[in-house]
């Protein structure tokens, strides 16, 4: 059976929030790239523009059909991951790239869309709203996986971004308080071990100047230091826009991509940082309601995972842009630079979208 | 398939709640962290941010040039670039080091020893780590903009000393600036600059040396200057002019070289002095550049002493010139007849010792013209029995020697002028007669510096007038010290020196056709180590050679001293280059009179007239 849907019953306010954090991006990017790297701004708008078509022609396409598919698509992801460490581009000392069609993509981008989509059917399929120790195990199975995969890339921050998915939906199932203390434990006890066999030395750099910034003021220790500077002297009202000393003679590292929302909060102020994360929360609030509405319990797994892993991303960015986070290489949802990151969230919203249009159809 | 639209579950509408209030808490936790950054400390970051962007680059003023009377440049600047270390981040920096040792050719060690000892100075004020950088220096600093970007170049005016070590001692060299003088200067000098150590860079460093500015720019992160806030520009420091004269300054050098010894050439109506020369010399160069430790050691060491400047510093017995000092006093103090005659067999008994004539067969009977001109041993040791020693030191000392003559320059030395009380002081030994009778032909404790000589000579030869020695061309009166001597005595002395020259006398050879050369040779034994000064153990009990002379006889224009050490006979060593030095003094004056006529009706040729010199 085929439903009957209207583009007419997309949230057009969820669309008008993207919207409106997309040009925030782009008044950003062109302020923070016109003077060295001119154009960056309009290869952005092109991205936000293909965005929106993939919003759309997701909205048409029925969830199920995806969730039918999980399997393939979690066999094809591992295939792609595996690819990716074995041939893709080295940048910044990570193979994170493949090209497809002469265009890098980051392929762990869209390997987060997979596992929402995984995990939305899996939990789908238990049914309860008390979660069993086998399916938690399950669980940590089908993501260990390509998080181990994405890990060795070393994609540390996108690694991170699998776990607010995981936790989410497992909340949303209806995990057992006792488990939860039992994973946060384990949690804390492989810390110890991952400092020792996972991470990369790069990696333990971040987390030790982040935590003893003095002892490292170029290198992350600095980063974190000159986005600080940055947010602080752009006061209430912000020092305008294309005015910001830090931005515009390029202290802040990254100032177009990661660290975008420093450049914003020294050129808007904590004006346009009040309202940027006011857009984000009324994005965040949208996806809750749409995860509410769902026609079913996997509707609603995929709208939460979507609005789990967009909170993440917003709350890890920000956090670091003010000094609360290590720098760990994860953009600000729309805002930052990037073709990869951009249609990774127009997919998760046309997945949203194609959750909405199929509420009331029964 | 499975039927999920069948789903009946109810969906976990109390988690989702909990979801929605999680986020929004998180945001707001968050609007809280930029509030507590942008609002509550704007005034600080805001600092922080000036700090990075803005920088402080000094601008080194150049020193005042030097010129000779004429106005011919004798010390000049030239550009050159110094490389500047920023601390700014000294992390950065220290990772760095290395790299910047390497490329610039510096040890490591000492590049990180000079990083450390400034720690304490504020982090905005770079470091200058190598002055006088070379094309290839450039390059280095110029090619790590972007990687080493705490390094920036500043252009400096450096000091181009003549070549050939042309007036060296005079000119002196400038160093950096010591500590202790820092913290004199009450904030007038700042670490890394060039100031005065020694001769007239020292004497009038005040002068010279001008104010530094300094430029305050904005520079984005790799240290790439983007504009400028505002400049403090620099103040020259003030050019000076001296008495000194190239030309014969030239003729003295050329004459001395490889000659250990001095020359000094005065105006005695003005104390200008118009020569000043002394060698062994050494470059100046050397020391604007830098000296290696090894270098310095070298020069300090070397047993030459070619940083002294002997024209004001080498304390030696003045030999028979002397006996002009005796004549003064012998006919200002009514002691003996103006007509006092003496037999000289060669030599005389005093007090139970016999002292020798320098001519063994003897003068026969002298007056005092004839034992000035033969330079007559036994009639001064008369003369010296029958002043006795306290009137010939009384003379000695108001006629300008045994203190310093007070010239502009650091480190003159005053000579010695024995007397009683003197021995009794400082060797707690009674006066013997007999030491008298040495003093009175110049021998004994009596020292004195070319410079001194040069002053006395000229003081008597213009009537009792000692004009202070100066180098800087004053605008105002000349400082003197006068004694008054009787025109007879002037007459009866400058008369003698003329027969010198110009009546068979020691200095026959040095005769100057035209012109009324006057002098007085010497030689001194050098029979002590109490001179300053010694050379090689081959020269070193070789007499010294003076000569003393002045031009023309009456109202002399120019006095010049001049000591050959070693040179044995002053008639032979040191007169001719005094002559040759008084004939240039006044070639130069007979091309100058018709100039000074020209310049009046036309004067665009002045600059020309100038080179021709």
């Amino acid at each position: 059976m085929k439903a009957q849907v209207h583009t007419g019953d997309l949230d057009w306010w969820l669309i008008a929030l993207s919207g409106a954090l997309c040009c925030l991006g782009f008044l950003e990017v062109h302020s923070a790239t016109h003077r060295a790297m001119a154009g960056m701004v309009w290869r952005q708008v092109g991205w936000v523009g293909l965005g929106f078509a993939v919003l759309w022609l997701l909205s048409r396409l029925d969830y199920q059909w995806l969730l039918d598919r999980a399997a393939i698509l979690y066999l094809l992801m591992l295939g792609a991951l595996l690819i990716v460490l074995v041939a893709g581009h080295a940048k910044f000392g990570a193979r994170r790239w493949v090209e497809i069609a002469g265009i890098p993509f980051q392929l762990s981008e869209f390997a987060k869309l997979v596992i929402i989509i995984v995990l939305a059917r899996f939990l789908s399929e238990v049914r309860t709203d008390r979660l069993a120790l086998v399916d938690l195990a399950k669980i940590g199975g089908l993501i260990g996986v390509p998080m181990v995969l994405i890990l060795l890339q070393p994609d540390l921050g996108t690694a991170l971004t699998l776990i607010p998915i995981t936790v989410v939906g497992a909340f949303l199932a209806g995990i057992q308080w006792k488990h939860a203390l039992v994973l946060v434990v384990l949690a804390g006890l492989s810390v110890p071990v991952a400092w020792h066999f996972v991470l990369k030395p790069y990696q333990k750099a971040r987390i030790t100047t982040f935590l003893q910034p003095e002892k490292d003021p170029q290198g992350s220790g600095y980063q974190i230091l000159q986005s600080e500077i940055a947010v602080g002297s752009g006061g209430l009202w912000g020092e305008g826009l294309g005015r910001g000393s830090q931005n515009q003679l390029g202290f802040v590292p990254v100032r177009y991509s990661d660290f975008i929302l420093a450049a914003l909060a020294e050129e808007l102020g904590f004006a346009g940082v009040f309202l940027t994360l006011l857009l984000y929360a009324g994005m965040l609030s949208r996806l809750i309601l749409n995860a509410r509405q769902a026609r079913d319990r996997a509707g609603m797994y995929l709208v939460a995972g979507v609005a789990a892993i967009l909170a993440f991303h917003v709350f890890v960015n920000a956090a670091m842009v003010i000094g609360w986070m290590p720098v760990t290489g994860i953009p600000l949802p729309l805002v930052s630079y990037g073709g990869s990151a951009t249609l990774f969230v127009f997919m998760a919203l046309g997945l949203v979208m194609s959750v909405r249009v199929r509420r009331f159809v029964n | 398939m499975v039927r999920r639209i069948e789903d009946d579950q109810k969906m976990p509408e109390g988690r989702l709640t909990a979801l929605w209030v999680a986020i929004v808490l998180a945001i707001l936790f968050l609007l809280f962290g930029f509030w507590r950054l942008q609002v509550l400390n704007t005034q600080h970051y805001a600092e922080l941010a000036d700090q990075n962007r803005i920088r402080t680059i000094p601008i080194i003023a150049p020193r005042g040039r030097i010129f000779d009377r004429d106005g011919r440049v004798l010390l000049d600047n030239y550009p050159s670039f110094s490389v500047l270390l920023n601390r700014d981040s000294p992390q950065v920096v220290k990772a760095d080091l290395a790299e910047i040792a390497t490329g610039l050719g510096i040890a490591l060690p000492d590049l990180e020893q000079e990083v450390s000892d400034a720690a304490s100075l504020p982090r905005y004020q770079p470091l200058v780590i190598k002055t006088d950088a070379s094309e290839a220096d450039v390059a280095f600093v110029e090619s790590h903009q972007t990687d080493i970007p705490c390094l920036n170049l500043l252009t400096v005016q450096r000091r181009r000393y003549p070549p050939d070590d042309f007036l060296a001692h005079v000119l002196g060299y400038v160093g950096d600036v010591n500590p202790k003088d820092i913290a004199k200067s009450h904030g007038r000098y700042q670490p890394g600059d060039l100031v005065g150590k020694s001769g007239l860079e020292r004497e009038y460093n005040s002068i010279l040396m001008g104010t530094d500015g300094s430029r305050r720019v904005v520079v984005d992160s790799r240290g790439a200057v983007r504009g400028t806030l505002e400049e403090k520009p620099a103040i020259p420091g003030k050019s000076i002019r001296l008495t000194i004269d190239a030309n014969l300054e030239r003729v003295a050098e050329n004459d001395l070289n490889g000659k250990e010894g001095a020359v000094v050439a005065l105006n005695p109506q003005t104390g200008g002095v118009l020569a000043m020369a002394s060698w062994p010399s050494f470059d100046p160069n050397q020391f604007a550049k830098g000296l290696t430790p090894a270098q310095w050691k070298a020069l300090n060491d070397n047993p030459e002493r070619p940083l002294l400047n002997r024209a004001i510093q080498a304390q030696l017995a003045p030999g028979s010139v002397f006996k002009i000092i005796m004549a003064v006093a012998m006919l200002q103090s009514g002691a003996l007849s103006p007509d006092f005659t003496a037999y000289c067999p060669g030599s005389a008994v005093f007090y139970g010792r016999v002292f020798h004539c320098w001519n063994k067969h003897g003068h026969g009977r002298v007056d005092l013209r004839q034992a000035i001109i033969h330079s007559c041993d036994v009639f001064f040791y008369n003369v010296g029995m029958r002043l006795g020693i306290d009137r010939i030191s009384y003379y000695a000392s108001h006629l300008g020697l045994g203190k310093r003559t007070g010239i502009d320059l650091p480190g003159e030395e005053p000579g010695l002028v024995p007397s009683v009380a003197w021995k009794k002081r400082v060797l707690d030994q009674p006066w013997y007669p007999g030491e008298t009778i040495s003093v009175a032909i110049g021998q004994g404790a009596t020292t004195v510096t070319p410079l001194q000589l040069a002053y006395s000579i000229g003081g008597i030869a213009i009537g009792g007038v000692f004009k202070r020695p100066h180098l800087l061309a004053l605008s105002g009166p000349d400082a003197e010290m006068s004694f008054p001597i009787s025109s007879n005595t002037v007459n009866a002395v400058t008369e003698a020196m003329y027969g010198v020259v110009n009546d068979g006398g020691t200095a026959a050879a040095s005769q100057i056709k035209g012109i009324q050369f006057c002098g007085k040779t010497g030689s001194a034994q050098v029979i002590s180590d109490q001179t300053h000064v010694r050379t090689g153990a081959g020269k070193q009990y070789q007499d010294n050679a003076w000569f003393v002379g002045f031009a023309p006889r009456q109202n002399p224009q120019i006095v010049v001293s001049v000591l050959v050490q070693g040179g044995k006979e002053g008639a032979l060593a040191a007169a001719p280059i005094a002559k040759d030095i008084v004939q240039a003094y006044f070639q130069e004056q007979t091309q100058r009179q018709p100039q000074y006529t020209e310049k009046a009706s036309r004067p665009a040729m002045e600059t020309a007239q100038v080179g021709n010199h």
